[in-house]
């Protein structure tokens, strides 16, 4: 090993991306594939047709009730009251379960859980979340819950509550929808903007590969979505963004360089001459974020994990869904565009 | 490039130097930080709700009870207008019915009449800066020598305004009622009202002292109106039955005259206290001056009958006038408790909230829960930002140090641009801190590895160094811009903990770009002059 360690780094690869291009295209139709499946059954766990079926109201109210299950909803989306209780001795989940459903509430989950440091503090968690009836009696009947549950477990304690009405939580979500619309609108404006309009939908074409293959994630292992994903998701356009921008740069400086030089080659070049920069960057943002996946607590897990897979994936397809969209298109080449910027560095002869 | 400007030194040694001094104080112990001056000890880091424990409280204008308010006015007001414009016209009030305040005319052909004298109840609203304006209420002829009126969409968006900004004061009076508690009370949109509690340890009391609306008013009872009718509904429209309070204690309720006598904004002051004979908790309260005058009439001719105590349409007290009440004082008794005496005369003293208001939305962390977030959230930071710098220190030895020294002077500059501003750090921020520090770490990278290919083709290093600066900032800019967007995006719709992770990442964006492009080509530069290498060592 030579010291520093990107010494051994090689200095030009040549792999050719291009060639794979075909098969990295089947990947991702599949994988993209896949998620649509997952959402429309539930994370292929349910029939879709009997849940149609048994839904009532107009077909669009029921294609809604068909892809509510897509995602497991957290109560920011899905509304409804979550409350964590914590005690000093093992909780009786069935015994909080038998009291609860004595409310009638409907569905109600009980679930043990760990605190947000397990290993330091001796306290046993447990979560229960139910819907929450309508927005004016969601409140008072989570005090009701809240007086019950303490009642029940001897020096128990609810630690942390969230209510969240229906009326907000759909609001949240169509907001949430509208946001991640609007991020990749911008980025399309700014890369045609910056680039040329190849470019920009080449970009687009990535993130929308990006966010509903992380969407896919979460649908098909059922990670509960809520606010925080929202942000890792739009996050991940901004990374992937980074990472398809620093190739494009590139691309752009070696379509003026070598104007001769059939596209494939170019695209290959530039992704060869990135390639050390994508590593490093990436391994980075992996180091950082597997420290939040290990100690950041339940709170954060759901962020990490999304973020990295996000990150993976918006590095694959900044290489395999970006760079060769514009292979598909093609793009002006010669005195069009921008005049080369000429700078010092460029008086000497360049030898890829 | 490398003959580095005095100026930009200058501006950095500043910059860093600042940004030490204001981030500081969220790092020194309480003692130490007593003995600092006073602007830097202010500034510290403002920790969001998840953090810090609390509660937050999304608050809804009741826009039906408000239209329904709206609509007993403009009832009124249409009676009132077509009696007093024109004595031709015989009108007879209607009431309310489905969103419509109805008006019914005693000769049909009057309509025309009647509608044109009726617009000048209407008062123009503004939509817009052009000078647009849209009538608040609307009239129609609904046959039959009916007038229907209704409120238009933009008087109930304005009235709904009104109610968030006089209810915002009634709520501070009430939950700050000393004015020391840090109680964040801010409107959201037209209709809703975000309160915001840390530390708050019961939520339930904020609930309580919001979810009142704490009308009080005083009635007389109906006349004539037979016991049995009362039971089953069948009342004038100018009288109404009220249940008692305490409906364990005292089952049924009273009939009174709809329109109160008085109501609590006669009110000068309550406070709770004890009765002399009983022992019984109860409310004192003075009427301000024409408060008193107003009882002292009602009692004088009304003595030896009955009148009712009324909070948001519950009875809490129906004593009989002994003897004229003059004195401008009086007492509500009931089955209080010395708790909730107290807390009826603080809601008392705060006023009535102009509208009732639905808590749509709640979010409770217990500060514990708080305090283990801190925890974590620290500790996941700290590994990560080692994790980073070894790493770097790894793949680019000197020059990984540099990154490095760049990386924690953007690290000081983010905390110390969080406490200045006073954004507050959430639990997704600590989360966008630390993929800040991660993502930060691509500038220089970006660079470095322009400078390997430039020295690759052959170039010396200064000339690899120069090369490498001012060809990798096109790419940085471009790169960082999308980052931006991104949060712009994010702070626009982002609530609470979301927004807080807006935040960071924008400012982190920032001072990652300013330090790795500023700071590593200074210390680059001076590397430089000092070895005079003949190799860049990243080849």
């Amino acid at each position: 090993m030579k010291w520093p360690l990107i010494r051994n780094l090689p200095n030009q690869t040549r792999f050719t991306y291009v060639r794979f291009a075909g098969i990295a295209a089947i990947f991702s139709f599949v994988a993209i594939a896949a998620t649509f499946v997952s959402v429309f059954t539930g994370g292929f766990r349910e029939n879709p047709v009997a849940i149609y079926q048994a839904a009532e109201g107009s077909p669009l109210d029921r294609t809604g009730a068909v892809l509510a299950r897509g995602f497991n909803l957290g109560i920011d989306f899905k509304g409804g009251t979550s409350m964590i209780v914590a005690a000093p001795q093992p909780i009786d989940l069935e015994a909080l379960r038998g009291a609860l459903n004595a409310l009638q509430l409907g569905d109600v989950q009980v679930q043990e859980t760990t605190g947000p440091r397990d290993e330091t503090s001796d306290l046993h968690y447990a979560v229960l979340r139910y819907e929450s009836p309508s927005d004016a009696e969601a409140a008072n009947v989570a005090q009701q819950v809240e007086d019950n549950v303490e009642a029940l477990i001897p020096s128990g304690e609810v630690r942390d509550r969230q209510v969240v009405g229906p009326k907000v939580s759909g609001e949240l979500f169509s907001s949430g929808l509208i946001a991640l619309g609007l991020a990749i609108v911008l980025m399309l404006i700014y890369i045609w903007f910056r680039f040329e309009w190849q470019f920009g939908l080449g970009a687009v074409l990535a993130l929308f590969h990006d966010v509903i293959l992380t969407l896919g994630l979460f649908s098909i292992f059922r990670l509960e979505f809520t606010l925080t994903i929202i942000a890792a998701l739009l996050t991940i356009i901004g990374y992937s963004m980074n990472d398809t921008v620093v190739v494009f740069d590139r691309m752009r400086e070696n379509l003026r360089k070598f104007k001769k030089m059939p596209l494939g080659e170019v695209v290959d070049l530039s992704l060869n001459q990135t390639l050390s920069r994508t590593i490093i960057t990436g391994c980075t943002a992996l180091l950082a974020l597997g420290g939040l996946l290990a100690i950041g607590g339940a709170a954060l897990s759901g962020f990490a994990i999304a973020m990295i897979f996000g990150i993976v994936i918006g590095t694959y397809s900044s290489l395999y869904v970006a760079a060769p969209a514009i292979l598909i298109w093609g793009v002006r080449r010669g005195g069009e565009g921008d005049p080369p910027q000429r700078s010092r560095a460029d008086l000497v002869e360049n030898r890829p | 490039m490398l003959q580095v400007a005095r100026w930009r030194i200058i501006l950095v040694i500043i910059v860093a130097v600042v940004g030490a001094i204001f981030a500081a104080p969220n790092v020194l112990p309480a003692n130490v930080l007593e003995r600092m001056p006073g602007f830097v000890r202010g500034s510290t880091m403002n920790l969001g709700l998840d953090l810090r424990g609390g509660s937050q409280l999304l608050l809804e204008v009741d826009l039906a009870t408000l239209r329904q308010q709206r609509l007993e006015q403009i009832a009124d007001d249409m009676s009132r207008q077509l009696r007093e414009s024109d004595p031709r016209i015989r009108a007879v009030r209607r009431g309310i019915q489905g969103g419509v305040a109805r008006v019914r005319l005693n000769d049909a052909s009057e309509m025309e009449r009647a509608l044109e004298s009726l617009q000048a109840i209407v008062s123009p609203i503004q939509v817009n800066q052009f000078g647009n304006s849209e009538p608040d209420v609307e009239f129609r002829d609904a046959g039959d020598g009916v007038i229907e009126a209704q409120v238009t969409d933009v008087a109930l968006t304005q009235l709904a305004r009104q109610s968030v900004r006089q209810s915002i004061e009634v709520i501070r009076r009430r939950v700050d009622p000393t004015g020391v508690a840090e109680v964040t009370i801010v409107p959201q949109g037209d209709d809703r009202i975000v309160v915001q509690a840390p530390g708050e340890s019961d939520p339930e009391v904020l609930r309580e002292r919001i979810g009142q609306t704490a009308l009080l008013t005083f009635h007389l009872p109906a006349q004539n109106i037979d016991p049995l009718d009362a039971q089953e509904g069948r009342l004038p429209s100018d009288a109404v039955l009220f249940p008692y309070a305490d409906q364990e204690a005292r089952p049924g309720g009273v009939v009174v005259r709809r329109r109160p006598e008085l109501t609590g904004e006669y009110l000068n002051n309550a406070r709770a206290g004890f009765d002399a004979q009983t022992n019984e908790s109860v409310v004192n309260f003075r009427f301000n001056g024409r408060g008193s005058r107003i009882f002292c009439n009602i009692s004088t001719d009304n003595v030896g009958r009955q009148f009712a105590i009324v909070l948001d349409g519950q009875v809490l007290t129906d004593p009989v006038f002994n003897e004229p009440i003059c004195g401008g004082s009086g007492q509500i008794s009931g089955s209080f408790t010395p708790q909730s005496a107290q807390e009826l005369a603080l809601l008392l003293n705060a006023g009535a909230l102009p509208v009732p208001l639905t808590v749509i939305e709640e979010r409770t962390v217990g500060a514990e829960l708080g305090q283990d977030a801190i925890n974590s959230g620290a500790l996941a930071g700290i590994i990560g930002a080692i994790a980073t710098l070894v790493f770097m220190a790894l793949a680019y030895g000197l020059f990984g140090l540099i990154a490095c020294l760049a990386l924690i002077i953007n690290g000081v500059l983010i905390v110390a641009a969080m406490s200045l501003v006073g954004a507050a750090l959430t639990l997704p921020g600590i989360a966008g801190l630390i993929l800040t520090i991660a993502m930060a770490v691509d500038a220089n990278v970006l660079i470095y590895e322009r400078m390997r290919e430039e020295q690759a083709q052959g170039r010396g290093p200064a000339l690899a160094i120069d090369a490498g600066f001012s060809r990798a900032m096109v790419t940085i800019i471009d790169a960082n811009l999308t980052t931006i967007l991104a949060a712009l995006i994010l702070f626009q719709f982002g609530i609470g903990p979301v927004r807080g992770f807006a935040w960071t990442l924008s400012i982190g964006v920032i001072t990652s770009v300013f330090t790795a492009v500023l700071v590593t080509q200074i210390l680059l530069a001076l590397w430089y002059r000092a070895a005079r290498p003949k190799k860049l060592p990243i080849y």
